[in-house]
C-alpha cells in the first residue's frame, strides 16, 4: 500500500486550483458573467424613468437604489454557485477531497464575488453619476460596496448550498438569503446617504467590516455543512 | 440469508482496510439492509450485487461518507472512520453515477482540478492517463463535445492519476464500449494486484485475472468466488 500512497497536495494548491477552475468556468460562460451586470444596469436605469427625472429627487434615492440593485444582482447570480457542480457530480468530488472544506468553499465564494460582485463595485460610480449622487459620496459608495458585496456572496452561498438539492427552488432562496443580507443593505445605503450630508462614517465602515469578518469566518463553514446535507 | 459475520480471521490477523459492522439503512420505511458485515482487504476486488433498488448505490455512498443516514460502524484500517476522516479521504477515490466532469471545461482542465484536490500531477501525466483510457489527443477537447462514454473515460483517467488505495466505483461500465470495458477491467486488476482494493457495483460480468469477491445485497453476505 505504501507504493500507492502518493505525495499529498497542500491546501493552498487545492484552494488555488478551485479558484482557478471556477473563474475559468465563469469566463467561458459569458452569459452568466454578464447577466447580473446587465440586470444591475437595467434596474438602476429604470428608476429615473419610473420615479422622476428631477435631479433632487434622484439624489435622495440614489444610494438606496444602487444598493438594492446590487443586492438583487447578487441574488440573481447566486444559483450558478453550486448548481452545475451538483448536477455533474463535481460537488461530490469536492466533498470527498481530503482538503478542509472551509477553504474549498471559500475559494468558490471568492470566485463568485470576483465575477459578480467586483464588476458591480466598478460599475457603481457610473450609475451613481446617472442618479445625480453627489460627487463626494462616490468613494463611500464604492468602499461600502467593496466591503458589502463579499458579504452578499458569502451569506448567499449558505442559501444556495441548502437549496441546491431541491428540484424547484423558486422563492425559497430569497427567503433564506434576504434576512441575512438586509443588515448589509441598511448599513451600506445609510453610509452613502450620510456621506452626502457630511456625517462621520466611521461607524458604518466598522459595522460593514465586522459583518465581512463574521461572514468570512463563519459563512463558509455553514455552506460546507449545508452542502453535506444537500448531497445526502 | 444469514447475517453471518464474514470477517477474515486469516490473512495473518492483518487489519482490514475497510470494515463495516452491523450496517443498517432504511429508506422510505423500507429496510435496504440490516446487520450487514463485511471486510475489504488490500488486494480485494469486491463486486456489490443486487437487484435494482437493493441499495447498492446507497451502500457505496454510506461507505464514502456522502450519505449519513445509516446505523452501524465503519472502520478504516481499524480506526473508526469519523476519527480520521481526512486520512480516509486521502486514500479514497469515488466515481459515482454522475461522473464529476464539467462539460464547459476541457478534459485537461477537469482532471487538473480534480487531481489538485488529491495529488500533484503534470500535464504529461494527464496526457498519458488519457491515452491509456483511449482518449489520446482529446486533452483539449471541451467535454460538452464528447459522447457520454468519452466523458466517462475522462473520469476514469482519474483512477490513473490519483494514488488512492480504495476505489469505490458506482456502475463504471454503463456507457463504455467493448474496448473501454476491457481497459477498465485491466485497470481494476492492476490496482488490486498492486495492493489496492476496489468496491464496484455493476451488472456486467467482470472478466478479471484476479479473485473476485461478491457482496450480494439481495441475499446479504459476502463470499469469495
Amino acid at each position: 500500500m505504501t507504493a500507492l500512497a502518493g505525495p499529498q497536495v497542500t491546501t493552498f494548491t487545492a484552494f488555488r486550483a478551485t479558484l482557478r477552475r471556477d473563474l475559468l468556468i465563469a469566463l467561458t460562460r459569458r452569459n452568466d458573467l454578464l447577466n447580473p451586470l446587465m440586470f444591475f444596469l437595467i434596474v438602476v436605469s429604470l428608476f429615473p424613468l419610473g420615479v422622476s427625472s428631477d435631479p433632487q429627487e434622484l439624489t435622495r434615492i440614489a444610494a438606496g437604489t444602487v444598493w438594492v440593485s446590487a443586492l438583487l444582482a447578487s441574488m440573481l447570480s447566486l444559483d450558478n454557485l453550486y448548481r452545475a457542480d451538483y448536477e455533474d457530480g463535481s460537488l461530490e468530488q469536492l466533498l470527498l477531497s481530503p482538503q478542509p472544506l472551509y477553504f474549498m468553499v471559500l475559494a468558490k465564494n471568492i470566485a463568485h464575488w470576483l465575477v459578480s460582485g467586483l464588476p458591480v463595485v466598478l460599475l457603481a460610480p457610473l450609475l451613481a453619476y446617472m442618479l445625480y449622487l453627489p460627487a463626494d459620496a462616490y468613494w463611500t459608495l464604492m468602499l461600502t460596496l467593496l466591503l458589502g458585496t463579499p458579504v452578499l456572496s458569502l451569506f448567499g452561498s449558505i442559501g444556495v448550498a441548502l437549496t441546491v438539492g431541491l428540484g424547484s427552488r423558486g422563492l425559497i432562496l430569497a427567503v433564506i438569503v434576504l434576512p441575512l443580507t438586509v443588515p448589509v443593505l441598511i448599513i451600506g445605503a445609510k453610509a452613502v446617504a450620510d456621506a452626502s450630508l457630511g456625517v462621520s462614517l466611521g461607524m458604518h465602515y466598522a459595522l460593514l467590516g465586522a459583518l465581512l469578518a463574521l461572514s468570512l469566518s463563519l459563512a463558509p463553514l455553514a455552506s460546507a455543512a449545508a452542502l453535506k446535507i444537500s448531497v445526502n | 440469508m444469514s447475517d453471518s459475520h464474514i470477517h477474515n480471521p486469516d490473512a495473518s490477523g492483518a487489519v482490514p482496510l475497510l470494515r463495516a459492522h452491523a450496517l443498517f439503512c432504511e429508506r422510505d420505511d423500507r429496510v435496504l439492509f440490516s446487520g450487514l458485515d463485511f471486510d475489504v482487504q488490500a488486494g480485494d476486488l469486491m463486486q456489490v450485487q443486487g437487484s435494482n433498488g437493493s441499495g447498492k448505490t446507497t451502500l457505496l455512498r454510506i461507505l464514502c461518507g456522502l450519505n449519513g443516514s445509516y446505523e452501524g460502524e465503519l472502520y478504516w484500517r481499524g480506526v473508526p472512520i469519523e476519527e480520521d476522516r481526512e486520512g480516509f479521504l486521502a486514500s479514497l477515490l469515488y466515481l459515482g453515477h454522475r461522473v464529476g466532469v464539467n462539460k464547459i471545461l476541457t478534459a485537461r482542465e477537469n482532471l487538473r482540478w480534480s487531481c489538485a484536490l488529491h495529488s500533484p500531477v503534470t500535464d504529461n501525466d494527464i496526457e498519458t492517463a488519457l491515452a491509456r483510457v483511449g482518449l489520446a489527443g482529446y486533452a483539449d477537447v471541451i467535454c460538452r463535445n464528447m459522447s457520454a462514454g468519452q466523458q466517462q473515460r475522462v473520469s476514469l483517467a482519474r483512477l490513473l492519476l490519483n494514488p488512492a488505495t480504495l476505489w469505490v466505483l458506482d456502475e463504471p461500465f454503463t456507457t463504455l464500449d467493448v474496448h473501454g470495458v476491457r481497459t477498465l477491467e485491466s485497470l481494476l486488476a492492476e490496482h488490486v494486484l498492486a495492493g489496492g482494493a476496489v468496491l464496484v457495483t455493476t451488472h456486467h460480468p467482470l472478466a478479471v485475472p484476479c479473485t473476485l469477491r461478491r457482496l450480494n445485497l439481495d441475499t446479504r453476505g459476502a463470499n469469495n468466488s
